[in-house]
């Protein structure tokens, strides 16, 4: 009788311990992980969204495969991050020299509604002439912010107008397409740079 | 009766100078420095300014609220990015600053926005910015207008 209790706690006990086990497997490696925040953008080969450069032409992931790449996200309605990024660039574009010509730079709207290819022309027309535009439908740019494992979201602000918060991070890829770094936000020239020649490379 | 006379003028006199003293302590200890901001392209998208706000004296100062004729709804806002670099921006309410501190409005953080303006930001030209505190002060600033692609005052 004793054994037996002793018997079926044991039984128990290792149900339980497989249990969490499981769970712990399914919720870490299993179906049931959560789509990790900050994943690694997917190779640009892999990618698959159609847009607009802001002189007019069709482009895609493809057209930044043969050349190194640095991507971002961000909209001409922006005030604060948007010019300070795409200005930052120049920065680090001026301070590469000559290096730039072999660099795709691309600039892409998460605000499609305002940023037509006219007002993309415009604005990037300020900046280094090496960075490009890219504007389209909203659900192209939805598709190539999933690429990028990128977010944006509208936010109506006082006043009936709206802001849109976005990724800010500056992605990188090398010639055949891989993703092989970020530049944060605002980060300065000394360390930028070199992560832009090792793209390069 | 007449010592309540003098208990009533005595009140006055406190109040009167309750009223007058502190109104404006704070605020005229505000220095501001380094005001710059960018061109605008035309007038519907919104405009940046920035500055460093400098408390040099013995007691808080808090800045409540911004006007200028530039611009119909200016205001303080502040950009944030989080772990995962998501940027989003939002007023920043009233800002106190402690005596001896400064708050610095600077590009991805902190930045008077300018809603609404009136005229185009052109390169070159400047506008007068007025900082409203608190205590009642007021602090006007003329903020010169760089370029679109600008990253700082000295630019």
């Amino acid at each position: 009788m004793q054994r037996r209790r002793v018997l079926q706690y044991g039984t128990a006990g290792v149900g339980a311990l497989g249990l969490m086990v499981f769970v712990g497997w399914w919720r870490v490696d299993g179906p049931g992980t959560p789509q990790p925040t900050g994943q690694r953008p997917l190779p640009l080969s892999a990618m698959d969204f159609r847009l607009t450069d802001h002189e007019g032409r069709e482009v895609g992931p493809e057209t930044l495969i043969g050349s190194p790449a640095m991507v971002f996200f961000g909209f001409t309605y922006c005030p604060d991050v948007c010019p300070t990024t795409l200005a930052d660039i120049s920065g680090w574009l001026q301070a590469m020299g000559e290096d730039d010509g072999e660099l795709n730079v691309i600039f892409i709207t998460v605000d499609p509604e305002r940023d037509t290819v006219e007002a993309m022309a415009e604005y990037v027309g300020f900046f280094h002439p090496a960075i490009r535009g890219w504007t389209g439908p909203e659900e192209q740019i939805a598709r190539a912010a999933e690429g990028f494992r990128a977010t944006f979201e509208q936010v109506t602000t006082e006043g009936g107008d709206y802001t849109v918060n976005h990724t800010a991070s500056v992605f990188l890829f090398d010639a055949t397409g891989r993703f092989v770094s970020t530049v944060d936000y605002h980060e300065p020239r000394e360390t930028a740079v070199p992560k832009i020649r090792r793209a390069m490379e | 009766m007449k010592k309540w006379i003098y208990a009533n003028a005595l009140a006055t006199l406190l109040t009167v100078a309750g009223l007058s003293v502190p109104v404006m302590a704070g605020s005229e200890d505000v220095v501001l420095e380094d005001a710059w901001s960018r061109a605008s392209i035309g007038v519907n998208r919104p405009g940046a300014a920035y500055m460093t706000v400098r408390n040099t004296g013995d007691e808080a100062v808090t800045l409540t609220g911004l006007a200028t004729p530039l611009a119909m709804m200016p205001e303080i806002h502040e950009t944030t990015t989080n772990a995962e670099g998501v940027s989003s921006m939002a007023p920043a309410g009233e800002i106190t600053i402690a005596p001896r501190e400064s708050v610095a409005l600077e590009p991805g953080g902190l930045h008077a926005m300018l809603m609404r303006l009136q005229e185009p930001m052109r390169e070159g030209e400047s506008f007068p910015l007025t900082l409203m505190f608190s205590d009642g002060g007021e602090l006007t600033v003329e903020v010169p207008i760089l370029g679109i692609a600008a990253r700082g005052p000295e630019d």
